[in-house]
């Protein structure tokens, strides 16, 4: 098995490429992190919330009397007294077309529009008393008629949820094509499937976690937050708190998991934030579990009908699809919760670069929890509709998947390709990947295998995914929509007296292993071991400003703002070092610390000797020249809407006909993400991103009863994957750099969980291909593998299986 | 008859230091531990005994900290993330999982490394599904598992060949 | 998630346990291992007033040969069980079901006494405790009382213990050595309840099935057995088609009931699968672990 990652020395050297290992890891395995809840401060009151167990309801009545006089509370508060503070919230997108939302407030007021909407705080000096005072609070409810099916959202009879917007529509996007009926009535062969994918709950195993804290004599509030955008939350909380920006600093210490979770504004974290306004103590809160899976903001559900047209031949001639997905009540805040069905258009088809395509997304307000975005926001979904629909295509025909594959995918040398959907993808390697992920796994050998065990009745099936990933956005998905949300980052460095480097910079640590990315980066550019670069990541007060981490941008973006800083500071440090010299700057290199002749190689100065001239020896300076030993430089990817990336995944699985049940046998990837700074980071976030696809491939659906209750909101009922079942992950990579920037490194955050679901939907339907049963609903729970096989008791039947 | 209390005094060994607290009832260990005795290594994921991410060893055997009441830890040994670092047993572990980037949030990490030292002091030479089925009760969002097995794998030969060395 | 206030206590004896569960009637909830039990009052389902702690009661600790069998005292732990000679000669069964409880760090404090006592329709140790004709040992105020396990599950998380009573032990009779044993149940992720699960004894003579008792669990509200499967291989070899023939009674023994993620017809051809392959193993004569 090849594993990339190698062990490293304990003296490497960290240079861009190297496997090193985390230097900010070690407290986290010996218990010496510091997330939010670790965070104590003195006074430090809890807050607890009253939700709404109705998915709908006119809140009659809130009768606080006896929640306000339980022991150890110090307040309790209602949506109108948090409304007085906070600016409510529209999640609409500017230059998203028609899509329309409803003002949002931290609390429910007058109507509660969601099962676990927050209603009413209790804050108390403990946790446990917070909870027993609420559950003295009384609220005098009326239940309306919940909307909880996402196709009949948009039907006349339908209840409003906002009457004000005249229907259910949050937004909708259509792509026509005039061509595509002939191309369709022509072709040699179609097929189509039903896709559902289910809503999915992050499970980020720390909660939310928020602490903040406001000093009413200065009127400055810090808040602590578990989240991927500190500068995002530091923009919010100042405008609509109405706090200059000056006054606030937000600090994301330790982050236990994010994956698009914590990037939203919820209500719950935004009340916090009132409450240390009113009450002048800090105010805690950290969700608990049974919270987090009634307010956590959902992803990832869709209902995509799709259709594909192709010839005899084995070309894809055209796509047809129709995605319908839910929001909750509200547009979130200020990230829309449309960009997932926005990306599912843009790139059904688009590894094969389908120009014959129709496309509707209609997103429908729902009163159900929350919505946002889920690692990989929308790609997932584009890629198990693609993918099933190409396998479809090639039995359809004749034609092996991974030939069919080969033919179809846009030719190397096409590149930049426009899409008919409008981005643009730079360069792809998806035959080279393709080529070696074959190669990988044997596929020659899993095929005879499989082929043999068939013959014994043993079900073995193999599946791939190919999928693109955007990466490193530009400020086409936000910043032109009107959204406070920055495609820039930034980063500052400083030499200091001993020699080493202090680096800080706008993207955040939430384990990917953002600071350790960011040293190697600045160590290789100056000489240095990465261990000689200090890295702060995540507070406001410190790091310049940029958009963190979200759509793979941390490396290739925030990684190339640290690049260009590093070479600003050599420059100036190799300036300062000529200067005393009375050589030409070119004269001299960095390295292992020190400023050396570019010829001889000889040391001239040390780092260390260089600083403690421009800092304490001001006087040997040379006349009218400072030197510059603090840079500062950022960087915006404005080329390409995104840069767009590309892999490809394999499932080996095996399928218990008679349980349903399913055997991961093996996984492999292949993926390009350009230049890689550290193999063993990226190699790792591969792997947790498969995982988290193969859970939704098996395992995560929330699921909503008639009322629009959440009837698996326990770990117990909502199942993640464990490491039992789980496969050992072959990763591999081709390299295509992106021209856009210096680094030439595009995201891969991302990347595992693009293609999973797809590729393990795949290998089961490839196993079950001798009893005809043909699947397009994840999770592939056994009871559907089930109703599958059942529904072609007449052999040679294609069927969907799609029930409970 | 006994009268029922709300607040218990217990006496404990903590990390190998003997506590004496009073402690309310109704609180778990994993609370106990991380509010009144200030160890925040100790993490709660789920409070309600699945996530593992509380795990803590009492009397040498791995509990969960949120099943288990302050209270019923009077009496015995208790050993968090911390005293198991201190006692530089579980060095192997970490420095096995700091290489192979085991970890990422971290958050799961103290209860694994805790949850695997355990296997490996039963089962020094565990095979990966043995490693997988003791971790089976960890849940991680972050890693996959992959590199914690190669983690736990690297320390158990690394302990076997010292042991070798040193017999 | 906190649980809700209650007060607390900690008897050094079963008499001051009884008194006390008198005393509070409704109010006193008893913990021993608490793995249950603590999930319930952070999910605020439950909220007693008074916990009586039974868990250093030294009666009801202890796994011991008695004349008649084996003698698991409540507080038992699986673990203990688990890894008991002892339990893994008596009661077979139950030594395998343990290893299907949750996860490791759950089995070192989970007791048998609390499995029992509060009859989880999918839990092990009611089904191994069933399958194997266990006795419970009851003690009350005014005495000891033993039940049949066959009369002491009754619904879900319904037994016949009385208000006010403990269970104190349960005593397994020990096993002709010729006895078979299969312990299995179905589940997606290891630790998972069981989806379905199925408990079987057989004395193979030759070939011929002389005697086989079946357990199912969580399938209905209690642990039941399946006569009708059972006595339909009595008396034939086990082959394929006499367990096709023996599943088609399955219908007639138990109504499997919905849950979460498995509707009836489901779970049925779930359990059927099971059962099959349960009856499969037992042909096979390894004494499962």
């Amino acid at each position: 098995m090849i594993k990339a990652a190698t062990v490293a020395t304990a003296h490497a050297k960290g240079t861009i490429g190297e496997p090193v290992p985390r230097r900010d890891v070690r407290r986290l395995l010996e218990g010496k992190g510091c997330y939010v809840d670790d965070v104590s401060v003195p006074r430090m009151a809890h807050a607890v919330f009253v939700r709404s167990p109705f998915a709908h309801a006119v809140i009659k009545h809130i009768d606080t009397s006896l929640a306000t006089t339980a022991p150890g509370v110090v307040h309790v508060a209602t949506g109108r007294d948090i409304a007085k503070l906070c600016k409510p919230y529209v999640g609409t997108i500017s230059h998203l077309v028609g899509m329309q939302s409803m003002p949002q407030y931290p609390l429910a007021i007058d109507r509660a529009r969601w099962s676990g909407e927050p209603v009413v705080v209790v804050v108390a000096e403990t946790r446990a008393q917070a909870e027993d005072a609420a559950a003295l609070v009384d609220i005098d409810w009326e239940e309306l008629p919940a909307v909880v099916d996402e196709e009949s959202a948009l039907d006349a009879g339908t209840p409003l949820i906002h009457p004000e917007l005249g229907s259910n529509l949050c937004w909708e996007r259509v792509l026509d094509n005039p061509e595509i009926e002939r191309v369709f009535a022509a072709a040699d062969a179609v097929v189509e499937a039903t896709f559902v994918t289910s809503r999915h709950t992050h499970v980020t195993l720390e909660p939310r976690s928020i602490l903040a804290r406001f000093n009413s004599a200065d009127q400055q509030l810090t808040v602590w937050h578990s989240t991927q955008v500190p500068h995002m939350m530091h923009w919010v909380f100042a405008h609509h708190f109405a706090l200059p920006e000056a006054n606030v600093r937000v600090i994301a210490p330790d982050v236990g998991g994010s994956f698009g979770l914590k990037i939203h504004v919820y209500g719950d974290e935004m009340t916090t934030v009132a409450l240390t306004m009113i009450l002048g103590r800090p105010v805690k809160f950290v969700a608990d579990r049974l919270e987090s899976f009634a307010s956590d903001f959902h992803a990832r559900g869709h209902r995509v009908k799709a259709r594909m047209a192709v010839s005899a031949a084995g070309s894809i001639l055209a796509i047809d699809m129709d995605d319908l997905q839910s929001l909750g009540p509200f547009a979130s805040y200020p990230r829309g919760g449309v960009n997932e069905s926005r990306q599912v258009v843009n790139l059904v088809g688009a590894a094969y670069g389908v120009d014959c395509y129709r496309a509707r997304a209609r997103v429908v307000f729902q009163n159900k929890s929350m919505y946002g975005q889920y690692r990989s926001v929308g790609h997932p979904v584009a890629c198990l509709v693609t993918e099933g629909l190409v396998d479809r295509a090639a039995a359809a025909i004749g034609m092996d998947p991974a030939e069919f594959r080969r033919k179809n995918y846009i030719p190397a040398t096409a590149f930049p390709r426009k899409l008919v959907t409008g981005p643009v993808l730079e360069n792809l390697s998806q035959h080279e990947a393709l080529d070696k992920l074959l190669q990988l796994m044997d596929y020659g050998s899993l095929r005879a295998e499989q082929a043999e065990l068939r013959a014994k009745g043993i079900y073995r099936g193999i599946g791939l995914g190919s999928f693109l990933e955007m990466s490193n956005p530009s400020s086409a998905t936000y910043g032109r929509g009107g959204v406070a949300i920055a495609s820039q980052d930034a980063c500052t460095l400083r030499l200091m007296p001993t020699g080493s480097v202090f680096c800080t910079a706008s993207i955040n640590e939430f384990g990917q292993g953002a600071a350790t990315a960011c040293a190697q980066i600045a160590a290789t550019e100056l000489g240095l071991s990465y261990s000689q670069v200090r890295v702060n990541l995540g507070d406001t007060d410190i790091a310049p400003y940029g958009g963190g981490n979200w759509g793979s941008r941390g490396t290739g973006i925030g990684g190339e703002a640290v690049l260009l800083t590093a070479r600003a500071l050599k420059a100036n440090i190799v300036e300062l070092a000529a200067k005393l010299i009375g050589c030409a700057p070119q004269a001299l290199e960095v390295r292992d610390g020190a400023v050396c002749d570019f010829l001889s190689g000889a040391r001239r100065y040390t780092f260390e000797e260089l600083a403690r001239i421009a800092y304490f020896n001001t006087e040997t300076l040379p006349p009218g020249y400072t030197p510059e030993l603090t840079v500062s430089r950022s960087y915006a990817q404005r080329t390409y809407d995104g840069v767009c990336t590309n892999g490809i995944q394999a499932s080996y699985v095996e399928v218990d006909s008679e349980t349903g049940y399913v055997k991961l046998l093996g996984h492999w990837v292949v993926e390009d993400c350009g230049t890689i700074i550290n193999p063993l980071l990226v190699d790792e976030q591969v792997r947790g991103g498969v995982v988290q696809g193969i859970g939704a491939a098996l395992y995560e659906q929330c699921m909503y009863g008639r009322t629009g209750q959440l009837l698996n909101a326990t770990l117990v009922d909502y199942h993640v994957p464990l490491a039992r079942e789980m496969p050992d992950i072959v990763v591999a990579h081709t390299c295509t750099p992106t021209a856009t920037s210096q680094l030439g490194a595009k995201g891969a955050g991302e990347a595992g969980v693009a293609g999973a679901s797809a590729a393990v939907l795949n290998a089961i339907n490839d196993a079950l291909i001798p009893s005809g049963a043909l699947l397009s609903t994840i999770p592939a729970t056994p009871q559907r593998i089930l109703a599958a096989l059942d529904m072609c008791t007449v052999p040679g039947t294609q069927q969907q299986g799609d029930s409970r | 008859m006994i009268e029922p209390q709300e607040t218990f005094d217990i006496a404990c060994t903590l990390n190998g230091v003997e506590v004496r607290a009073t402690v309310p009832v109704r609180q778990h260990l994993a609370d106990f531990l991380r509010e009144s005795m200030e160890l925040k290594g100790t993490h709660v994921g789920c409070e309600h005994g699945v996530c593992g991410a509380c795990t803590v060893l009492l009397d040498g055997e791995p509990v969960r900290g949120c099943l288990v009441l302050a209270v019923q830890a009077d009496a015995r040994r208790i050993e968090t993330i911390e005293g198991a670092v201190s006692s530089g047993r579980v060095a192997a572990l970490v420095h096995a999982f700091e290489q192979r980037n085991a970890a990422q949030c971290g958050f799961c990490s103290p209860a694994m490394i805790l949850t695997a030292a355990e296997l490996l002091a039963r089962v020094p030479s565990p095979t990966r599904m043995e490693v997988r089925e003791q971790i089976s009760g960890n849940y991680c969002r972050c890693t996959g598992y992959e590199a914690i097995v190669d983690a736990v794998m690297s320390a158990a030969s690394r302990q076997a060949r010292a042991n070798e060395q040193d017999s | 998630m906190k649980a809700p206030p209650f007060r607390y206590s900690r008897p050094e004896t079963v008499e001051e346990a009884l008194e006390l569960l008198a005393h509070y009637g409704d109010e006193a909830q008893v913990i021993a291992g608490g793995q249950s039990l603590l999930p319930a009052l952070a999910l605020r389902l439950s909220a007693p007033g008074v916990l009586v702690d039974v868990s250093r009661i030294g009666t009801l600790q202890g796994i011991y040969e008695i004349p008649t069998g084996l003698r698991i005292g409540a507080m038992a732990r699986h673990q203990e069980i688990e890894r008991s000679s002892l339990v893994a000669t008596y009661a077979p069964l139950l030594a395998t079901a343990m290893r299907q409880v949750a996860h490791p760090p759950i089995r070192v404090m989970g007791t048998f006494g609390g499995s029992v006592a509060l009859a989880d329709p999918a839990a092990e140790a009611p089904a191994a405790t069933l399958a194997h004709e266990a006795t419970l040992v009851v003690r009350t105020l005014a005495g000891e009382t033993r039940i049949r396990a066959e009369d002491f599950f009754l619904g879900v998380y319904t037994t016949a213990l009385e208000p006010g009573a403990i269970l104190v032990a349960a005593e397994f009779a020990r096993p002709p050595p010729s006895e078979r044993f299969v312990f299995r149940e179905l589940a997606r992720r290891s630790g998972d309840f069981a989806t379905v699960g199925v408990a079987a004894r057989a004395v193979i003579e030759g070939s011929r099935v002389a005697f086989m008792r079946i357990v199912l669990f969580g399938v209905v509200d209690r642990p039941v057995t399946a006569p009708k499967t059972a006595s339909a291989l009595v008396g034939s070899d086990l082959t394929k088609s006499s367990i096709e023939a023996a599943l088609d009674a399955l219908g007639s023994d138990v109504s499997p009931s919905a849950d979460l993620h498995h509707d009836e017809a489901t779970k049925m051809r779930l359990l059927r699968v099971l059962v099959k392959r349960v009856l499969l193993e037992l042909n096979d004569g390894v004494r499962n672990d």
